[in-house]
């Protein structure tokens, strides 16, 4: 299946993955200063991670064998049989965050915007094709692709 | 501590409409003009620490920015511009030599743009490059005496010489001045479009061996990572003895720059300032100049044309004859316009003369004495456009260095601001946070765009000429007419006023 992979060597630090995957998951997928302005905007799924200089994206790599999946006490966090991308189901999950005990990358956060659901990377699964994170990165320091 | 008299050069317009406070701004700015203020949960700016890049406004997602000339005005005054007195508050604070980046910004005459192009009509056809064949291949280097031609064949032995598909380089910029990334652009971009690219002074990094098919390496005055497998590992060696930005003076690239890999590649301990001395300290003559000129023809086993690189200062029409004479295959001219990574702000403001003159008047002192053909001229120092390298053919000029145009293609916004170290597009830096910010992927991709879009545009312009080889358009001034220049002017240029 077609993952992100981030290229290190070139991530800029900006942040604007960031900025870009809490715009695709809140209310106003189309529109940046409403998806902020409007309420409480979602958590971004996914995190740059810092240690100057190296810096890179890191969000879900939706495992083979995810633990999360296994760990997960009411078959909310689950894989898509068709896609293979592993998908929390928010109105199953009951916040007992076992998920994130067991994710060994630190790729699901718990959300308290809203219900007591663990967030993760979802590929963008409900969008176009491209992850925003992809898509937005300034200096394609992230990449969509098929690797063996 | 005392009064600072220092006001901001710019001033950072946020729209709070559209600021969504997402931090971009803050984690990209070097210079640090943008803060985020815990307190207020806002982000906040500095104009007088903002140098007017244009990073946070790029890369706004919500393009909440804008920068201005800071609107703060002194008493009209037509002698003391802000420029002149800002200036002396530096000096006054600081004790020191202004120092700048980039070619000068002053509003000295630039001649391209008082030179036209012919166009045929009617009495001579003009040509459809999209539909006939257009001949753009430049060979530089000495060209013999007479050729030798037997049974058809050319049986003249040929001096080494440069092949290039189209007639633009990428001019000298070391590793150190700018960043390995911009070198992997350029020798990449150089490599897919059958060009050079120039090392500068600073030799040529293990990662670009591979591109020495594409290098033409500079030895300067300091001789930094001068060596024989260097000299050997590219197409042509280029003798540095000036530089259009700052002539009469050498180099000085600060310790902080020398990290590990700049200190392997130039041979210096790490953290140690990389000094170019102004002279060459074994060049006081011509014929000390010829020496070198030899020596690295020995050491190259008179397999590849040796360039001199001169900045455009008044007696330049004798000096370059000079070189020929001293065994030069190529003479490259940097003209006052020229940029640089660092230069004191006087020097790059008021030495050196405009690069069309100079040109203008090598290429006809050249022909005057019968030895153009013994080398090939190279200019540099601010070509634009296309137009302006068609412009620089028909004075006389085989191909042009561009350096300022390329990295521009590159992402660099001309804040002069070279010098410091922060630049915040990646490219005139050693800082590894900034370094990344250019992806040499994306970058040699651009650079080969700019060489492709003008290589289309020389075509069309030399099509509309009726011309189908550039070769015919060498030094044929009667393509060029002048607008609003002196009898003078003209004549140094060699070219007709327009309506003649």
């Amino acid at each position: 299946m077609k993952r992100v992979y981030a290229k290190e060597e070139v991530c800029a630090g900006c942040k604007l993955c960031e900025v870009h995957c809490i715009v695709a998951h809140s209310q106003y997928p189309n529109d940046v200063v409403k998806a902020f302005k409007k309420g409480v905007p979602p958590l971004s799924r996914v995190i740059v991670e810092e240690n100057r200089p190296v810096s890179f994206a890191l969000q879900c790599r939706h495992c083979d064998d995810a633990p999360c999946t296994k760990a997960c006490i009411t078959g909310a966090m689950h894989r898509d049989p068709k896609t293979g991308i592993v998908i929390n189901d928010e109105e199953r999950c009951v916040g007992c965050w076992t998920c994130i005990l067991a994710c060994p990358f630190g790729a699901v956060q718990r959300d308290e915007t809203g219900k007591k659901a663990a967030s993760k990377c979802d590929l963008c699964s409900n969008g176009d094709g491209v992850p925003a994170c992809v898509a937005n990165c300034p200096n394609d320091a992230l990449i969509f692709e098929e690797r063996e | 501590m005392s009064l600072d008299y220092t006001t901001p050069e710019f001033l950072i317009e946020r729209n709070r409409d559209r600021c969504i406070d997402c931090k971009v701004c803050v984690n990209q700015c070097a210079n640090e003009a943008h803060e985020y203020d815990e307190e207020e949960n806002k982000v906040v700016s500095d104009d007088v620490k903002c140098v007017n890049c244009h990073r946070c406004v790029a890369l706004c997602p919500t393009r909440a920015l804008t920068i201005r000339r800071y609107p703060l005005e002194y008493r009209q005054n037509a002698g003391w511009t802000a420029h002149d007195i800002n200036s002396i508050y530096k000096q006054a604070a600081s004790g020191g030599i202004l120092l700048t980046g980039m070619g000068t910004d002053r509003n000295y005459p630039i001649f391209w743009d008082h030179l036209l192009l012919n166009a045929s009509q009617v009495t001579n056809p003009s040509i459809d490059p999209l539909r006939e064949p257009m001949e753009l291949k430049t060979f530089l280097g000495r060209k013999p005496n007479t050729l030798k031609i037997e049974n058809g064949r050319l049986t003249e032995k040929m001096p080494p010489q440069l092949e290039l598909e189209l007639p633009i380089m990428f001019g000298a910029m070391s590793f150190g001045s700018v960043s390995l990334n911009v070198q992997k652009s350029l020798a990449r971009a150089a490599a897919e479009s059958g060009t050079y690219f120039n090392t500068g002074e600073g030799g040529l990094h293990s990662d670009l061996y591979r591109y020495g098919g594409n290098a033409i390496v500079q030895v300067a005055s300091g001789r930094f990572g001068v060596y024989s497998e260097y000299l050997n590992a590219g197409s042509a060696v280029e003798i540095k003895i000036g530089q259009g930005a700052k002539p009469g003076i050498g180099g000085h690239l600060p310790g902080e720059k020398v990290g590990r890999e700049v200190s392997l590649t130039r041979m210096i301990p790490e953290g140690s300032d990389a000094i170019s001395p102004a002279p060459h300290h074994d060049i006081y003559s011509i014929e000390d100049l010829g020496q070198l000129i030899f020596s690295l023809k020995e050491a190259t086993n008179y397999e590849k044309p040796v360039s001199v690189k001169i900045a455009a200062v008044h007696n330049v029409a004798a000096i370059a004859s000079g070189i020929v004479r001293a065994g030069a295959d190529i003479v490259t001219i940097d003209g006052l316009r020229g940029g640089t990574g660092a230069a004191p702000l006087r020097t790059r403001d008021n030495v050196g003369i405009p690069i069309e003159l100079a040109l203008a008047a090598v290429d006809t002192r050249l022909r005057e004495e019968g030895i153009r053909h013994r080398v090939s001229l190279v200019i540099a120092g601010s070509v634009r456009n296309s137009a302006d390298i068609v412009k620089a053919v028909a004075l006389g000029a085989d191909a042009v260095y561009i350096a300022s145009a390329a990295l521009i293609s590159l992402g660099c916004h001309m804040c002069q601001k070279c010098y410091t170290g922060k630049c915040n597009w990646g490219i005139a830096t050693q800082n590894p946070n900034l370094v990344k910010r250019l992806n040499p992927d994306i970058g040699a991709q651009r650079v080969a765009n700019l060489l492709r879009a003008w290589t289309l545009e020389i075509k069309e312009l030399l099509g509309g000429m009726g011309i189908n080889a550039l070769e015919s358009l060498r030094g044929n001034r009667l393509m060029l007419r002048g607008v609003g220049l002196s009898e003078k002017e003209l004549q140094i240029l060699g070219v007709k006023a327009a309506g003649e």
